[in-house]
C-alpha cells in the first residue's frame, strides 16, 4: 500500500505521522515529497546509501543552424523563449520542459541538455528505506523532483509512506496522485479545518479513499467532528496534545520508540490503517 | 527614435500594468507619429512579461515608458539595449512630453512578476 500524508497547512503534524508509522511498521519505505523542506530524515536519520542528480531539460541553440524563423518562440505556450539579437534566449524558470521548441525547429537547431534542480538521497533505518527528494534552492518547481523520488520508492514495499508537501498546490497533487490512500492530517482549530477542507477536495478530484488523524487535540472540537461525520470520512486516530511530544520532536527524536504511549498510539493507528485498506 | 508606452482600454491613459495592457503606444520621434496597437500578451495565460517584452523589442522601440515592469521582462530590455523610464502622472502625451525635456528618471526597481495573480 502507498499511503500519503497530507495536511492543508504546514506544521500540523505530517512528518510526525509518516516516520512514525514507517518505523512502527519496521518494513517501509518512507519518501519525503516535501522536497523544499525535507525533515523526516532529520529524525530517521538513515545511513545514506546512494546519492542520485535530478535534472530536467533546457533547451539550447545551435546559432550556426538557426536561422531565425521563430517557430520554436511560437510554439512556446509558456512564453519562455524571446527572440533576441538573432537568436533565441530561454528563461530558464519560466520553461516547463515540454520539449516543443526542438521538436518543431525546421533546422535541427535546438537540443535539450540536463539542467541539475536537485538530489535523492536514499539510505536506510533498519527495515526503513528512506528517500529524501531535496530541491536546489532558487528553483521554480520542485515537481520533477518529487516524481523522481516516487519513481525510486518503486511498487514492492508492504508499505510506502508518502510524506507530501504542505498545501494543496501542484507538488502536493503529484505527491498525492501517486498514492493508494490518503491520510490527512489536522490541527482542530478553526484554520486547521479550513486547510484540511482544501486538501481533502484535492483528493477527492483525485478519487482517493482518505481518513483523518488530528493531531494536538485537547478536547473533540465540534466544526471537524462534524465535517468528518458528514462526509463518512474515518477519524482513525487523535494525538493529544502533549508539550513532551513537541520537546521529543525538537530533539530530534522518534517518538514511537522513546515514549511507550507514543508507541502504543502509532501502533493502533497503523491497525486501523491496515483494516481500513482491506 | 521609436518610444512604447502601454496605455489603458481608453488609449489615453498610461495603463499601470505592462504586461497586461490592451494596448501600447509607439511613438516616432522622427515622423512624429503615434499609433496604438494592441498587446498580444493581454490575455496570455503565462509568461505575459515576457510576450510583451517580445513585442516591445519587435517593435524596434529604444524606449519604454512603464508604471512598473517585471524582473524577466527587464532583463530582455537590458539585453536589447532598450532604456525603461519611469511613468510619471499624467496620460500618454504628458509622457511623451515629459520623456523629450529628458524628465523620466531611469526605472530601477522591478519586481518578481505575479504569474497569474492580479495585483
Amino acid at each position: 500500500m502507498k499511503l500519503a500524508v497530507l495536511s492543508g497547512k504546514g506544521g500540523a503534524g505530517k512528518t510526525l505521522v509518516a516516520v512514525n508509522l514507517a518505523v512502527t511498521a519496521k518494513q517501509a519505505v518512507y519518501i519525503d515529497c516535501d522536497v523544499e523542506e525535507p525533515n523526516g530524515q532529520l529524525f530517521l536519520k538513515p545511513e545514506i546509501e546512494t546519492v542520485t542528480p535530478v535534472s530536467t531539460l533546457l533547451p539550447e541553440f545551435d546559432t550556426s543552424r538557426c536561422n531565425g524563423c521563430r517557430a520554436c518562440i511560437n510554439a512556446c505556450r509558456f512564453h519562455a523563449l524571446v527572440y533576441l539579437k538573432e537568436r533565441p534566449m530561454v528563461f530558464p524558470e519560466v520553461c516547463h520542459a515540454c520539449g516543443a521548441c526542438s521538436m518543431v525547429c525546421p533546422h535541427d537547431a535546438v537540443r535539450e541538455v540536463p539542467h541539475p534542480i536537485g538530489t535523492l538521497e536514499q539510505g536506510r533505518r533498519g527495515g526503513v528505506r528512506v528517500i529524501t527528494g531535496i530541491l536546489n534552492p532558487g528553483e521554480a518547481s520542485g515537481v520533477p523532483v518529487i516524481r523522481a523520488a516516487l519513481a525510486q520508492g518503486g511498487n514492492d514495499a508492504p508499505l510506502t509512506v508518502i510524506d507530501c508537501p504542505p498545501g494543496s498546490a501542484c507538488p502536493v497533487l503529484e505527491s498525492a496522485a501517486a498514492a493508494d490512500r490518503c491520510l490527512l492530517v489536522a490541527e482542530p482549530t478553526a484554520f486547521g479545518l479550513h486547510n484540511l477542507d482544501m486538501v481533502y477536495r484535492l483528493v477527492t478530484l483525485l478519487g482517493k479513499p482518505c481518513g483523518v488523524v488530528i493531531n494536538k487535540e485537547t478536547e473533540p472540537y465540534a466544526p471537524l467532528e462534524a465535517f468528518c461525520r458528514d462526509r463518512n470520512l474515518p477519524i482513525l486516530g487523535r494525538i493529544p496534545y502533549q508539550p513532551q511530544l513537541a520537546q521529543q520532536t525538537a530533539r530530534g527524536e522518534v517518538a514511537c520508540e522513546t515514549v511507550p504511549a507514543a508507541s502504543q498510539l502509532f501502533s493502533t493507528l497503523l491497525n486501523r490503517i491496515a483494516g481500513w485498506y482491506t | 527614435m521609436k518610444i512604447m508606452l502601454p496605455l489603458d482600454e481608453d488609449q489615453r491613459s498610461v495603463c499601470p500594468s505592462f504586461a497586461r495592457a490592451p494596448f501600447f503606444l509607439l511613438h516616432d520621434t522622427v515622423t512624429g507619429e503615434s499609433r496604438s496597437l494592441e498587446n498580444p500578451a493581454a490575455q496570455a495565460d503565462s509568461g505575459a512579461g515576457l510576450q510583451a517584452a517580445q513585442f516591445v523589442v519587435d517593435s524596434g522601440a529604444e524606449v519604454l515608458i512603464t508604471v512598473r515592469c517585471g524582473e524577466n521582462a527587464a532583463k530582455v530590455f537590458q539585453a536589447a539595449g532598450i532604456s525603461i523610464r519611469k511613468a510619471l502622472e499624467g496620460d500618454a502625451a504628458a509622457n511623451l512630453a515629459a520623456l523629450a525635456m529628458d524628465k523620466l528618471p531611469e526605472l530601477t526597481h522591478f519586481h518578481a512578476g505575479f504569474h497569474g495573480i492580479s495585483g
